[in-house]
C-alpha cells in the first residue's frame, strides 16, 4: 500500500512547481486567485448583510439552469451557460418568496427545499443528458471543479499577444469588474449595508442595491463553478471575509486584506495540492481556512489567544491568593 | 406557537394518531411496545417468502408496474437491503426533521450533513474497506465537532450564526474532499466507493449497513420517545423549559447528536450533498398538515419514509443513477402536494376558502339590500322586484337578476312574475335579519362603548356583519341592554322579527332585542 500521506519533501513541493511547471501551475495558483477574489470581495457584503447563506441557495441552484443550457447548446459556452444559470437563479428566488409567502413554512426552511430540490433535478439531469456528444459535465465536477484542467484549455490571443486560458481570462475579467463596481458604488454599498434608514434619506433604494449584488453575485458563482464546484464557492465567499473581519474594523482594510487572503490560499493551496496530491479547489478551501484559524486564534484584539491571557491576567486580581 | 397550546390535549388525541400509519409518536402511553411494534414489523420484511431473481436493474423487458411490485413486496433479494435502509433513513430523517424545522435550524442541518464528509473519509481510512462501523462513529464525530465549532465561532468571534455556518460547512467539506481525492489516488481507493457518499448509491447498502441503521434509528426513535416533552417544550418556548428546570443546552446537544445520527445513517443512500433535503422537505410537507407536533413527527416519518423507498426504486430502475437527487425530488413531489393540496392550509384549500368566503359576502350584502328595499316601504307589500334592488344598489337589472339567482339557488329565495321579483323564503329572511342587526348592533356598540363618532361606525360595521357569531351578539345585546335602535334610529331586527318567518307587512310592536324574547 502506497502511503495516504506522501513524504514532504520541499524541493518537490515548493521549488518544482515554479521552476519546473510554472505553465500549468502559475495557470492554477492564477485562476484560484481571481476566484477567490472576485467571490471574496462580493462575500464581504453578503457577510456584512448577514446573507452568508444566499451564497450557498445560488450556487446550488444555478445548476439546473446550467445543465439544460449545456443539454440544449451541447457545448459549455459561456452565454448558453450564463443564461441558464440567470434563469435557473431567477426560479429560485421565486420559489423561496412562493414557498415562504403562499404557506407557513418559515423562511429557512423554505430556501432548504429550494435550493435542494433545484439541485437534485440539476443531478439528475447531468448523470441522464451528460457524457454524451463528447463534451462532459459530470458529478464530480459539481462538486469540486476542474480547476486543475484549467492550463489545458484554449489560449486567448488578444491582439498578437497570448493571454491566457479562457477560464482564466475570463474569471480576472470578473473579478476586475467586481473590483471596478465596488469602487464606483463602495458608497452605495458602504451605507445600505450598515445603515439601511442612512440610505433610504440618502435616496439609495435598498431594493436596487440587493438585487444588483444578488445578481453580480450570481455572475460571480457562475463563473466560478466550473472550476471549484457548488459547495467550495461558499467558502470562497465567505472565508476570506471572516478572516478580515478578525484583522480590521474598516471596510477599506477589509476589502484589501480579502485580497491578500485570497493570493495567500490560492498560492498555499496549490502547494498543499502537489504535497498530498488532492483537488486542488479542495486544498485551497482548506487553505483558507488555515488561514482563518490562524486570524481567529492569534489576531491581537479579540483572538483566542488573547482572550485567555487577558482571563489568565485578571483572575488572580479578582481571587487573590 | 399554536402547537404548544395543546400539549395538554395530547393524551385524548392519540386514537387519531394511530390511523397516520406511524407508530412512533404516540408519546405519553407504552413508548417501549411502539418501538417493539416498529421493529417487529421491519424484521417481518426482512424475511420475505420468496427470492432467487436477476436484480431490477438487469430486468429491462419487464414492465413498470411489475417491477415496482417486485421492488416494494420484497421478493428480490439484491435489493432487498436497499429498500429497507432507504425507508430506515426516511424514518429518522422525518422525525429528526421535524424538530429541525419547528426549530428554525434548517440551515443547521445542511451546514452539519456537510461536516460529516472528513468524519466519512477518515472512517474510510480506518482500514481501508467501508466497514459500516468505523464510518458511522467517524461521521458521528465530525458532525459534533462541526457543531461545536458553529457553536465556537459565534461566541468567541463577531460573525453572525449565517457566516459560522457557512464557513463550517464548507471548510469541513473542503478537507471532506482533499482526503476523498486523496483515498481515491490510492490503489485500490478508485473501487472503493468513496465517492458514492456524495450523492448516495442505495445499491451500496448491504446487510452490515442495514443491521447499523436498524440499531441508530431504533436508538433515535427511542430517544425521542424517552425525552420527547424534554425536547417538545425546548423547541417551542425555551424561556419556560429553563424556568422549570430543565438543561436546555444539553437538551440542545442531544437533538444535535440525533441529528449526527440522522444525517450518518442517511449517507449512504441519499449522499453528504443532499441529506439536509431530507431533513427539511418531508418534515416541511407534514408541518403544512397539522398543528400537533406528535402527528407532524409521525407524518414526516411517514413521508420521509414513501420519500426514501421510492427514490431507492427510482434509482434501480436504470443503471448508475444516483439515489440520493432521487429522493430529493420524490420528497419534493410530497411538499409539492401538500403546499397545494393541504386540506387547511393548503394552496386551493386557501383559494376555495377565499372564494367561497367572497361568494358568501356577495349572497349576505344582497339579502340586506333586500331587507332595507323592505323596510324603506315599511315592510309593505310582498316580493322585491329587481328593478327597486338594482336601484337601492345602483347597479343594473341584469346584475341584480345575477344575484337573485344565486340567491335562490341557495334556497334563500324564490323568484316569481316571470323571475323579476325576490320574495324571500324563511331561510333567507332570517339571514337577512341576522345581518342587518349584525351591522346596526356593531354600530352602536362602537358609539356607545367605544365612543366613535356615528358617522365613522358604518364602515367597520358593513366589514364586520359577516363574521360575528351568535354568542358575540348575545353578548354586545347584553351590553347594550338590549337597545332597540341604531345610532341612525333605524330599528335593529330583534328575535321575533326573525321567527316570523317570512316578510312581514310591518314591523311587529314592541319587536325588540334578540334575546328579551327568550
Amino acid at each position: 500500500m502506497s502511503p495516504f500521506v506522501p513524504d514532504f519533501d520541499f524541493q518537490r513541493v515548493f521549488i518544482a512547481p515554479w521552476a519546473r511547471d510554472l505553465a500549468s501551475f502559475g495557470w492554477i495558483a492564477l485562476m484560484g486567485f481571481f476566484v477567490t477574489a472576485a467571490c471574496g470581495l462580493v462575500g464581504n457584503f453578503l457577510v456584512l448583510r448577514r446573507m452568508a447563506l444566499v451564497g450557498d441557495a445560488i450556487s446550488h441552484s444555478v445548476l439546473p439552469g446550467m445543465a439544460v443550457a449545456f443539454i440544449l447548446s451541447q457545448s459549455r459556452g459561456t452565454l448558453p451557460m450564463f443564461l441558464g444559470a440567470l434563469v435557473a437563479g431567477i426560479v429560485a428566488t421565486v420559489l423561496i418568496e412562493l414557498i415562504h409567502k403562499k404557506s407557513r413554512v418559515k423562511q429557512d426552511a423554505a430556501i432548504g427545499i429550494a435550493f435542494t430540490s433545484l439541485f437534485a433535478l440539476g443531478v439528475i439531469l447531468i448523470n441522464l443528458y451528460a457524457g454524451k456528444g463528447g463534451v462532459d459535465l459530470d458529478q464530480e465536477c459539481v462538486l469540486y471543479g476542474e480547476i486543475a484542467f484549467v492550463p489545458l484549455e484554449p489560449m486567448v490571443v488578444f491582439a498578437g499577444q497570448t493571454l491566457g486560458p479562457i477560464p482564466v481570462v475570463r474569471m480576472a475579467l470578473v473579478a476586475l469588474v467586481t473590483a471596478l463596481l465596488i469602487v464606483l458604488f463602495y458608497k452605495e454599498l458602504l451605507v445600505s449595508s450598515f445603515d439601511p434608514a442612512l440610505a433610504v434619506s440618502l435616496g439609495i433604494s435598498a431594493t436596487v442595491v440587493h438585487y444588483a449584488l444578488m445578481g453580480w453575485l450570481s455572475v460571480v458563482v457562475v463563473s466560478a463553478f466550473e472550476s471549484v464546484g457548488a459547495i467550495l464557492v461558499i467558502a470562497m465567499l465567505i472565508l476570506p471575509a471572516a478572516t478580515a473581519t478578525f484583522l480590521s474594523r474598516r471596510l477599506p482594510v477589509m476589502l484589501g486584506l480579502t485580497i491578500l487572503h485570497a493570493a495567500l490560499s490560492a498560492v498555499l493551496g496549490v502547494h498543499l495540492a502537489v504535497w498530498l496530491d488532492c483537488s486542488s479547489a479542495g486544498a485551497m478551501v482548506v487553505a483558507g481556512t488555515a488561514l482563518f484559524c490562524a486570524a481567529w486564534v492569534f489576531n491581537p484584539t479579540d483572538g483566542l489567544l488573547y482572550r485567555w491571557f487577558r482571563e489568565r491576567l485578571k483572575a488572580p486580581a479578582v481571587h487573590p491568593g | 406557537m399554536e402547537l404548544e397550546k395543546h400539549m395538554g390535549g395530547t393524551r385524548n388525541r392519540q386514537t387519531m394518531t394511530a390511523n397516520l400509519g406511524a407508530h412512533a409518536m404516540r408519546a405519553e402511553r407504552a413508548p417501549l411496545s411502539h418501538v417493539f411494534s416498529l421493529l417487529s414489523l421491519l424484521l417481518c420484511l426482512l424475511c420475505p417468502s420468496s427470492g432467487h431473481a436477476a436484480r431490477i436493474g438487469d430486468l429491462v423487458e419487464t414492465d413498470l408496474a411489475e417491477q415496482a411490485l417486485r421492488f416494494f413486496t420484497f421478493q428480490d433479494p439484491a435489493v432487498r437491503y436497499a429498500l429497507l435502509g432507504s425507508m430506515l433513513l426516511g424514518i429518522t430523517c422525518g422525525l429528526l426533521g421535524g424538530f429541525i424545522v419547528v426549530r428554525k435550524m434548517a440551515l443547521v442541518g445542511d451546514a452539519l450533513s456537510h461536516a460529516v464528509l472528513p468524519g466519512v473519509a477518515l472512517g474510510f481510512l480506518w482500514n481501508m474497506s467501508k466497514d459500516p462501523v468505523a464510518i458511522f462513529v467517524g461521521a458521528v464525530l465530525a458532525g459534533l465537532l462541526g457543531a461545536a465549532a458553529v457553536h465556537l465561532i459565534k461566541h468567541t468571534t463577531r460573525l453572525k450564526e449565517d457566516t459560522a455556518l457557512g464557513l463550517v460547512l464548507a471548510s469541513f467539506f473542503a478537507v471532506g474532499i482533499c482526503l476523498v481525492t486523496m483515498i481515491q489516488r490510492l490503489p485500490n481507493g478508485n473501487k472503493s466507493g468513496i465517492d458514492k457518499f456524495l450523492f448516495g448509491q442505495a445499491a451500496a447498502i448491504g446487510e452490515g449497513d442495514v443491521k447499523l441503521m436498524l440499531v441508530a434509528t431504533g436508538l433515535a426513535v427511542l430517544m425521542i420517545l424517552l425525552f420527547y416533552k424534554e425536547f417538545l417544550v425546548t423547541s417551542f418556548d425555551a424561556g419556560f423549559a429553563r424556568s422549570v428546570g430543565f438543561p436546555v443546552q444539553a437538551i440542545h446537544y442531544g437533538l444535535m447528536l440525533l441529528l449526527a445520527f440522522a444525517v450518518v445513517i442517511a449517507l449512504q443512500a441519499v449522499g453528504v450533498v443532499l441529506v439536509s433535503a431530507m431533513l427539511i422537505t418531508p418534515a416541511a410537507a407534514a408541518y403544512l398538515l397539522t398543528d400537533r407536533m406528535h402527528r407532524l413527527l409521525a407524518l414526516a416519518a411517514l413521508f420521509g419514509l414513501c420519500a426514501g423507498a421510492l427514490g431507492a426504486f427510482l434509482s434501480f430502475l436504470r443503471p448508475n443513477l444516483p439515489t440520493g437527487p432521487l429522493m430529493v425530488l420524490a420528497a419534493t413531489a410530497v411538499f409539492v402536494l401538500a403546499f397545494l393540496f393541504g386540506p387547511r392550509h393548503g394552496v386551493v384549500a386557501r383559494w376555495w376558502r377565499r372564494r367561497s368566503g367572497a361568494a358568501r359576502i356577495q349572497r349576505e350584502n344582497t339579502l340586506k339590500a333586500v331587507y332595507h328595499v323592505l323596510e324603506a316601504r315599511e315592510f309593505k307589500g310582498e316580493g322585491v322586484s329587481l328593478r327597486e334592488l338594482a336601484e337601492r344598489r345602483r347597479e343594473t337589472v341584469e346584475d341584480a337578476r345575477q344575484q337573485a339567482v344565486e340567491l335562490r339557488r341557495h334556497d334563500f329565495a324564490t323568484l316569481q312574475q316571470d323571475g323579476n321579483a325576490i320574495y324571500l323564503t324563511p331561510e333567507g329572511w332570517q339571514r337577512a335579519c341576522a345581518i342587518v342587526r349584525n351591522h346596526r348592533l356593531w354600530e352602536l356598540y362602537l358609539t356607545n362603548a367605544a365612543h366613535i363618532a356615528a358617522d365613522h361606525v358604518h364602515e367597520d360595521a358593513e366589514k364586520i356583519e359577516h363574521v360575528l357569531g351568535e354568542e358575540v351578539v348575545r353578548l354586545i345585546e347584553k351590553r347594550l341592554n338590549y337597545a332597540t335602535h341604531d345610532p341612525h334610529g333605524r330599528a335593529i331586527p330583534g328575535l321575533a322579527d326573525l321567527r316570523r318567518g317570512e316578510a312581514p307587512a310591518s314591523p311587529l310592536p314592541g319587536a325588540t332585542g334578540y334575546g328579551r324574547s327568550t
